[in-house]
């Protein structure tokens, strides 16, 4: 039985457990407010971090502001 | 006077006064970038996301962003597919807690140029989720058309490719755009370099302009800012004063009648 799952958050990789939801991998990576979420490309919200949970090989992109124009 | 200069338009809704807005990129310093914002008077201010990299980069930025208390317009500056936008534009109404959207779907990397086809079916998408959309397009009447068709009361026609710096390249086209689309607010967003291209905008009728790198660009960033704005409100004087009929044929100005020295050789 599989133990651990690999992620990539922001392009860096991170080892999980399994069950692991989205909410568990932001701490991993100790994301700092402002931001919002997306997995495999697809929109998280924020109230719903904690109820997905994540498979083998899942992106996370975790975006803050930046400057713009 | 007074009610020439206080006259608004509207972005879905709400009044704006200012006829600049402003971008928060590029700045050769955070402060630089606040003081330049604050003297252009503008009351919109451009942000973006992009991926998190340690805890405490963005910090400043964002904190002197939220300090200025201008509404936000997040963009979707990068994005190449609608999926890309769509994501984007989610991501930035939970982060910015604002349902505007400043949407930008690159075609071209040569020229940053819109994809009007993807920009068309991305605005519709975000209609239906409950956006509202201020399409970055080209200067395409056709494609103002249908933009305006699906729901845009906002667009966003660029004067020349971003970053270029080089002012209005089509006036005709940007001219028959405002002519047809009376009721649509429209705003020149990209490639101005001159406050004299601002000018020119408002001259033509344009609600507004959306710049940054000729500000952010120009040698000191606070006086051009407040050149912008001095361009701005003289365009807007100048459009609302009606311009005098463009003449092929030179008319004296000063009367003839009682001219001295009249015919002498």
């Amino acid at each position: 039985m599989k133990v651990s799952m690999k992620i990539t958050i922001n392009g860096q990789h991170f080892e999980l457990a399994d069950n692991a939801n989205v909410a568990q991998g932001l701490t991993q990576f100790a994301a700092k407010e402002p931001f919002a979420v997306a997995l495999n490309g697809q929109f998280i919200p924020r109230s719903q971090c904690d109820t997905t949970l994540l498979n083998e090989g899942d992106s996370i992109e975790l975006l803050s502001p930046i400057q713009g124009g | 006077m007074s009610s020439v200069i206080s006259d608004s338009f509207s972005i879905y809704g709400e009044q704006i006064t200012s006829r600049l807005l402003i971008g928060s990129a590029l700045y050769p310093s955070p402060a630089v970038m606040a003081d330049s914002i604050v003297a252009s008077g503008a009351q919109i201010v451009t942000v973006s996301l992009r991926r998190q990299q340690s805890a405490a980069a963005g910090d400043d930025f964002w904190q002197l962003i939220k300090d200025t208390g201008l509404k936000i317009l997040p963009n979707t500056a990068g994005c190449h597919s609608v999926n890309e936008a769509i994501t984007l534009a989610q991501m930035c109404r939970e982060v910015f807690a604002t349902d505007w959207i400043k949407l930008e779907l690159i075609g071209d990397d040569y020229n940053l140029q819109p994809d009007p086809f993807a920009l068309l079916e991305a605005t519709q998408i975000l209609f239906a989720e409950g956006f509202k959309v201020l399409p970055y397009c080209t200067d395409d009447l056709v494609l103002c058309q249908r933009l305006a068709d699906a729901g845009c009361e906002v667009l966003m026609p660029w004067g020349a490719p971003i970053g270029t710096g080089k002012g209005l390249l089509n006036p005709y086209n940007l001219k028959t755009i405002r002519e047809r689309l009376p009721d649509t607010t429209l705003i020149v967003d990209a490639g101005l370099g001159l406050p004299s291209h601002a000018c020119q905008a408002l001259e033509l009728g344009y609600d507004a302009v959306l710049l940054n790198s000729a500000i952010a660009g120009a040698g000191c960033p606070v006086t051009m800012s407040h050149a912008f704005k001095a361009a701005v409100d003289a365009g807007r004087f100048a459009y609302r004063a009606k311009a005098m009929p463009e003449k092929d044929v030179a008319a004296p100005s000063t009367p003839t009648m009682g001219m001295p020295f009249w015919h002498q050789q």
